[in-house]
């Protein structure tokens, strides 16, 4: 189990000689990148607790003609400087990075004023915004030097708390590129996102082990959304489960189903935060008030199958 | 300033306001009262102080401006048309479907820097491009913002006030174009922004007040404020309207367009006929 955040984080500032760009930080420690200032004190400005003009600034930076690095909690980033970002960095499509971390219900004790449940629903609305969520530590780091050579807005999604390594070394981040994780047969599809990915993978085992053989499509992108791989999976299945740490609405199930509905009709079954806020507490306690557990995720597909 | 240089500015004003009142005629829809406001401000910037070259709207070490208040951009369009950036044909195009000159900036229309419009964001920004050109060393580079007085209401530009005197961005000057009113009536009347000179020394800013319409006082306004280890703010007074009588100091002219007959006597008064 590590954070992959924090990875995230140290990944990028690995990559600092390599590649220039200009760190943004409002005062948290989300991923670490507060310290980037100590290394490089004439690349860093730190803004405080102040997230609209953090974002209207990193346009301005941008506008300059430098890669801007932005870190911050999901909630403020998506929501309190939701109108910086779509009029001032997806509006005139610049080069800006966004780091949010604290996304879903693995933010858990921290409550719902800290739990991000509706930022990819926000932010998926806007013209040349990229949304990325990588599914373990792995994913993370193999992602920051594609995210540091891509060029636009760009929405990097993480969770608080630690999640299991589901990747092997070597592993690609290939932005907007589903990937099929597990392929097991064509009884159904579980389409799974960021830190959800891992318990798709164990319902996809659980599911064997009683002779129900399905395909797990891992998306790492919810935008632009890899909609080939999206209907080549409904194609083969017939029968699709959405999974994300995420309210149902607007996200990943939102998407999966916008794509189907207009090109491949299949029965869908969305799990994912039952539009309702977080709590404050265990987030496995609050995955399970949400119907997004392992065996949710079975019970999904089965009721599927029925 | 010699008189030559002072005819010279006071006959772009003029021009400027007269093109300002037809293109918002033509649209049928726009904000006379704040753009002539702003005009020997931005008569002053793009003629006198800053660095920028006709036609070559590019060139890496220009000046850059902000235009916060950016619902009053035809004087910015029509500038930016004035010096060859784009053709003037275009003017009598703001507004309408198809046309560069949208009813606030968008990015990417030839002269403006940057998408604005939605009030009290254009310091934020023009403070980022002032953090980058540090970051690259070209301390040359000034980079002006122009905010309107009501827009001082809005949180953000004291977030951005606080952050750039922190960071001592003495390359950026903000301009408050204080004509004292705002869409529903008088500024201090809705919600009071004053005392304007001391909230922004308390913020740690110079601040310089000036006679927003006097070429000559803005010219030291912003001569000064070059000068400064720190941010400045010009706090220029002035008239909404200003020039035309039917229009100065009257808030129903922040945002309607003038018909026909008014156009033809705002034009009469500001050729002085």
């Amino acid at each position: 189990m590590e954070i992959s955040r924090l990875e995230f984080g140290k990944e990028i500032i690995k990559l600092a000689d390599k590649y220039d760009f200009t760190v943004l930080n409002a005062d948290t420690k989300c991923c670490g990148l507060e310290n980037f200032g100590k290394k490089y004190p004439d690349r860093c400005f730190n803004f405080g607790i102040a997230e609209q003009n953090l974002f209207a600034a990193a346009s301005g930076v941008a506008n300059a003609g430098e890669k801007v690095v932005v870190s911050t909690f999901a909630v403020f980033a998506s929501m309190r400087a939701c109108e910086q970002i779509r009029t001032f960095i997806c509006y005139p499509n610049l080069n800006v990075m966004i780091i949010a971390t604290h996304a879903g219900l693995l933010t858990g004790e921290d409550g719902a004023t800290h739990i991000a449940s509706e930022d990819m629903a926000i932010l998926r609305a806007f013209p040349n915004m990229t949304i990325v969520e990588p599914s373990d530590v792995i994913a993370a780091r193999a992602l920051a030097e594609e995210a540091l050579k891509f060029n636009g807005p760009l929405y990097i999604r993480f969770p608080k708390a630690a999640t299991p390594v589901i990747h092997d070394e070597g592993y690609k981040f290939e932005i907007g590129k589903g990937k099929i994780i597990c392929d097991r047969g064509n009884d159904a599809g579980i389409i799974a996102i960021g830190a959800m990915t891992y318990k798709a993978l164990q319902a996809a085992e659980t599911l064997a082990n009683e002779g129900i053989n399905v395909k797990v499509l891992e998306i790492n992108t919810l935008k632009p959304l890899d909609k080939a791989a999206v209907i080549d999976l409904a194609k083969k299945t017939g029968k699709i489960v959405t999974v994300e740490d995420h309210t149902i609405i607007g996200g990943l199930g939102s998407a999966v189903c916008e794509t189907l509905s207009e090109s491949y009709p299949v029965p869908v079954k969305r799990l994912g935060i039952q539009d309702c806020f977080g709590e404050s507490g265990d987030p496995q306690k609050q995955y399970d008030k949400n119907h997004m557990n392992t065996q949710h995720i079975v019970a999904a597909v089965k009721d599927l199958l029925d | 300033m010699d008189s030559k240089k002072l005819n010279f500015l006071k006959e772009k004003a003029k021009e400027l306001r007269i093109t300002t009142l037809k293109m918002i005629h033509e649209a049928g829809s726009g904000h006379p009262g704040g753009s002539l406001s702003e005009i020997e401000i931005l008569t002053t910037l793009y003629y006198d102080i800053m660095n920028v070259k006709d036609k070559d709207y590019r060139f890496e070490d220009r000046d850059r401006f902000v235009l916060s208040k950016g619902h009053c951009c035809p004087p910015l369009y029509a500038i930016c048309a004035d010096k060859g950036y784009f053709s003037k044909d275009e003017l009598m195009r703001l507004r309408k479907y198809g046309s560069i000159l949208h009813g606030h900036p968008k990015a990417g229309t030839p002269g403006v820097e940057t998408v604005s419009g939605s009030l009290g964001n254009g310091l934020s920004v023009g403070m980022g491009m002032a953090m980058a050109f540090r970051k690259q060393g070209k301390n040359d580079i000034r980079v002006f913002v122009l905010c309107g007085d009501g827009e001082l209401q809005e949180g953000a530009i004291w977030e951005a006030a606080m952050c750039a005197a922190h960071n001592k961005l003495n390359k950026l000057t903000l301009i408050v174009d204080h004509n004292k009113l705002q869409i529903n009536g008088q500024v201090d009347d809705i919600v009071a922004i004053s005392p304007l000179k001391d909230k922004f020394e308390a913020f740690g800013w110079n601040v310089i007040e000036a006679d927003g319409h006097d070429f000559e006082e803005l010219e030291q306004a912003f001569k000064k404020a070059e000068n400064s280890d720190r941010p400045t703010a010009i706090l220029a007074e002035t008239i909404k309207g200003k020039g035309v009588s039917f229009m100065e100091n009257n808030a129903v002219w922040h945002g309607k367009a003038p018909n026909a007959e008014e156009l033809e006597q705002a034009i009469a008064e500001i050729r002085g006929e």
